[in-house]
């Protein structure tokens, strides 16, 4: 076998974690992939939104997946900025939702992100993804020193 | 699109969540009725990729964007593959729970799709 450092997050139940945070980081890139693609002047910010909350979900994947220290770090930090932009995005298009499209003109338009309304779009996993994500990330912070050495969580 | 048969296949879609769900839960790994059903989803979604290439030329023309429509059809199809390969790999019960986080993000997307081809804006 190959000798590899064991990961401390990708186990058991934290491979759930990841493999809905992969698919949320698809869908969300498609999504702006389209919007930045095909209609990016009518609504610049929403649409920056979309392609920026892509990417995060991007990172977060991997981080979740690679491990380290460093990871773990970018891991958090990642996780941190999605649940305060849903939270943000969430309140905004609620509050001001001409902020996100300022012409009236291209109100029929699609233009909600993965954070709109808290994630509805998502059956608001956006919201929820993130506090799971914490509680994971704390129950398998890396020890001191080697992050490898006993950190796993048993297989629950 | 031809409605009845997304929603059909959004309903099934969502049975085979569920049951690859309770699968994980029920401490099994995955074998080959959860990943039969998983194959399952992915044909259904090869025959909407069929019917959304030919509707058009039997009047059944989509009313909102095309380009949206085919980026969320290409995703789906990606979707069960690349669970089932996970599958293959780790062989745990929670790629049970994968599968079905998969297809249900499948289901999911099959009725978005629907929107978006009957889509009266713009």
């Amino acid at each position: 076998m190959m000798v590899q450092k064991q990961s401390t997050r990708a186990v058991g139940i934290g491979r759930v974690l990841i493999a809905v945070y992969a698919i949320l980081a698809l869908a969300a890139t498609g999504r702006s992939v389209f919007q930045i693609a095909t209609q990016f002047e009518q609504a610049p910010l929403a649409y920056s939104l979309s392609g920026l909350s892509a990417v995060v979900y991007i990172v977060a994947t991997i981080a979740l997946i690679v491990p380290g220290r460093k990871s773990y770090g970018l891991a958090w930090a990642t996780i941190t900025f999605e649940l305060a932009g849903v939270v943000l995005v969430g309140l905004m298009s609620i509050i001001a939702p001409e902020v996100f499209v300022p012409s009236a003109k291209y109100a029929h338009s699609d233009h909600s992100t993965v954070w709109t309304y808290f994630g509805i779009g998502y059956g608001f996993v956006p919201l929820v993804l993130p506090i799971l994500g914490m509680l994971w990330l704390r129950r398998t912070r890396p020890s001191r020193g080697d992050a490898a050495v006993g950190a796993a969580p048993r297989e629950v | 699109m031809i409605e009845w048969f997304t929603w059909v296949q959004a309903a099934i879609g969502a049975a085979v969540a569920l049951f690859c769900i309770v699968m994980g839960l029920a401490r099994r790994i995955p074998n080959d009725y959860t990943l039969g059903a998983v194959a399952l989803v992915e044909l259904l979604l090869i025959a909407q990729l069929v019917v959304a290439i030919i509707a058009p030329f039997a009047g059944n023309r989509a009313s909102g964007s095309v380009l949206e429509f085919f980026i969320y059809l290409v995703v789906a199809l990606l979707l069960p593959p690349l669970a089932v390969v996970w599958a293959l790999v780790d062989r745990t019960r929670w790629s049970n729970v994968v599968l079905g986080a998969a297809v249900f993000a499948v289901a999911v997307m099959v009725v978005r799709m629907l929107q978006i081809w009957t889509a009266t804006a713009s």
